[in-house]
């Protein structure tokens, strides 16, 4: 009995001290966010005076001056990279399935072939190919274009692995052959019956190339060039730049809640599927 | 006739398209829906790797206004490279990659542990795991200059340690070598342990149980459960985790970049090998740049071989053990 309550108390200890240090590490992550939150609701002048724990009243007088900022056109990034972006998940998610399809669901002589050739160029670091990359769009004419950060999604390894188990677990061959009896032909049966099927992947895998190439710095900071073209990351990098003492410290922070808020924001709405998406694609122990 | 005419046509077609679904050949199907997947890698990645190879054997930079080369000098851009400061920048990007992942690993190990410990059951689990993997989804690039403002000599962070009564004065975190990579290392500790625990995680939860039960019958404590059983178990995952954390310590960018502007301030003690190829893709010394980018490319080739090999030694030996002993109990 008396071996009993100590092993209970000893658990509780453990319990505890776990907690402890779980809300230790929350806090770790939150607090920078905390104190952009709060930043962001002061005017200039109170940011200088120093720091102060509660939200002040010039959120709405620090977001009219960065958006009449005519140096930092945030509403046209804004649009940049929702296009960008939302542009690349449809591209990525609908190509990577149907590149996974093809080697899912038929039998032909190179499929071993294309499929560890996938794999292999899977661990290939993106920069690598950057100089390359960029003097080819040169030569293209589509520099300072979106076309050359949306259209190379279309190979996107990673995806396509993903797709690929999902596949596996969730999409009989049954139900391409009885579509095939019916009269269907192939690429019908991949669009109205395999994607249908593929939605729940297609979901989370758009929302991981979203937020990828929402946040995505390197590439477009090599593309484009023209003011009316920069993506959010351009800007911030913009911001940087500039002598930034001399600017209006509500407007910097500012942006920088307008280029992490909202992922945030969609995040906490579909945190749920996306923590169960993380480990779906990856190798199975 | 014409009739006649339309009804062989009929039939024709009637026997095409049985002969069509008899032999069923719907192989090419698969080829054709691999075309757009292979013609864009090849495109927009496979002839861009290849002209790096190619563009690294040329001298080809601007020097002022005027454009040198493109002259052929075979090696003589690596050696170039090897001459100059890429072994600092290695370093510095080897020694971030270290210092954050060591933390990160312990770390995550531990919070997998206990959000899978069946004793232990803690609550709220749903939420800690949404807390320390939202900075995972952060634009780093915004979040650096987040650290930047608040980090910087007269910013928050500062203020409220002098208040605290933990620093005398402002440290001002950007002119320290130190101030400066505890910054780089502690974003990317913040941006990716998140990632690492829950895919930690999904590696324990797919360990059967009933090892862990029967050893815990046999008297096993914890931490000799946790050392002897789930972590030879959980290498495969182990090795993912190492491999792909290497192989985007490499590719460190975005967070120094925009927290030292470019600079690696200071005196370069926090330059990335990307950050270096950034300034030659910039400054168009595209010789220089694709002997880097081969560089890169062969680094994180071997890196990644090593870890797997040395990670994955002790299976291919045990492996090969069995076979030779079921071999010596055949003869």
């Amino acid at each position: 009995m008396n071996q009993n309550d100590a092993a209970r108390l000893q658990l509780r200890l453990t319990r505890t001290a776990c907690y402890i240090i779980l809300i230790l590490i929350s806090a770790m992550c939150l607090f920078s966010f905390y104190v952009l939150i709060i930043n962001s609701t002061r005017s200039h002048p109170d940011i200088q005076k120093g720091f102060a724990f509660l939200p002040g009243g010039s959120f709405g007088y620090n977001l009219q001056n960065l958006l009449a900022n005519e140096n930092l056109p945030v509403v046209k990034a804004i649009f940049n990279s929702l296009f960008v972006s939302g542009s690349t998940a449809l591209i990525t998610t609908y190509f990577s399935a149907l590149t996974a399809y093809a080697i899912h669901a038929y039998d032909f002589r190179f499929k071993r072939a294309a499929f560890a050739f996938i794999m292999m160029i899977m661990m290939v670091p993106a920069q690598v190919t950057a100089l390359g990359f960029v003097r080819l769009i040169g030569t293209f004419n589509l520099m300072d274009t979106f076309l050359p950060l949306i259209l190379p999604s279309a190979a996107s390894p990673i995806v396509f692995f993903f797709m690929k188990q999902y596949m596996e677990a969730t999409l009989p061959i049954e139900i391409v052959e009885a579509a095939r009896i019916d009269g269907s032909n192939e690429f019908r049966t991949f669009n109205l019956i395999v994607l249908p099927i593929m939605k729940p992947a297609i979901a989370v895998q758009g929302i991981f190339t979203f937020v990828t190439a929402w946040n995505n710095y390197f590439v477009p900071s090599l593309i484009l060039k023209s003011a009316e073209n920069k993506t959010v990351p351009l800007l911030i990098a913009q911001l940087r730049n500039a002598d930034f003492l001399k600017f209006d410290m509500g407007q910097v922070y500012m942006m920088i809640t307008i280029a992490i808020v909202p992922v945030v924001i969609v995040y906490l709405l579909l945190s749920r599927y996306i923590i169960r998406g993380i480990t779906l694609g990856s190798v199975k122990g | 006739m014409i009739e006649v005419k339309a009804v062989s046509t009929v039939n024709n077609q009637a026997t095409a398209i049985r002969k069509k679904t008899g032999s069923i050949n719907y192989a090419k199907w698969g080829y054709i829906f691999l075309i757009p997947f292979f013609l864009v890698y090849i495109v927009f990645s496979l002839v861009p790797l290849v002209s790096v190879f190619y563009y690294s054997f040329f001298e080809n930079y601007m020097s002022g206004l005027t454009q040198i080369g493109p002259n052929f000098v075979g090696f003589k851009n690596y050696g170039t490279l090897l001459e100059s400061n890429i072994g600092k920048y290695f370093g510095n990007t080897i020694l971030i990659w270290v210092l954050g992942f060591i933390p990160q690993i312990f770390i995550s190990l531990l919070l997998a542990s206990w959000f899978t410990n069946l004793r232990l059951r803690l609550r709220a689990t749903g939420m800690f795991k949404t807390i320390i993997y939202l900075p995972n989804l952060i634009m780093a690039s915004a979040f650096a200059m987040l650290f930047f403002v608040l980090f910087s000599d007269a910013g928050p962070m500062n203020d409220i340690l002098v208040h605290l009564g933990i620093l005398e004065k402002p440290y001002r975190f950007m002119s320290e070598v130190a101030g400066t990579r505890g910054l780089i290392i502690a974003m990317n500790f913040l941006l990716w342990f998140g990632n690492t625990t829950i895919l930690l995680m999904a590696g324990i939860m797919g360990i059967d149980t009933s090892l862990i039960e029967a050893a815990e019958i046999d008297g096993a404590k914890p931490a000799q459960v946790f050392w002897l059983i789930t972590m030879p178990l959980l290498k495969p995952i182990f090795v993912y985790v190492l491999i792909t954390s290497l192989i985007g310590g490499l590719q460190l960018f975005d967070v120094p970049q925009i927290l030292t502007n470019g600079g690696g301030n200071p005196d370069r003690t926090s330059t990335t090998l990307i950050m270096l190829l950034n300034n030659h893709l910039y400054s168009k010394n595209y010789g220089l740049g694709g002997a880097l980018s081969v560089m890169l490319l062969v680094i994180s080739g071997v890196l990644s071989f090593v870890v797997y090999d040395t990670l994955t030694r002790e299976q291919r030996k045990q492996r090969k053990e069995r076979k030779l002993q079921r071999g010596g109990a055949g003869r």
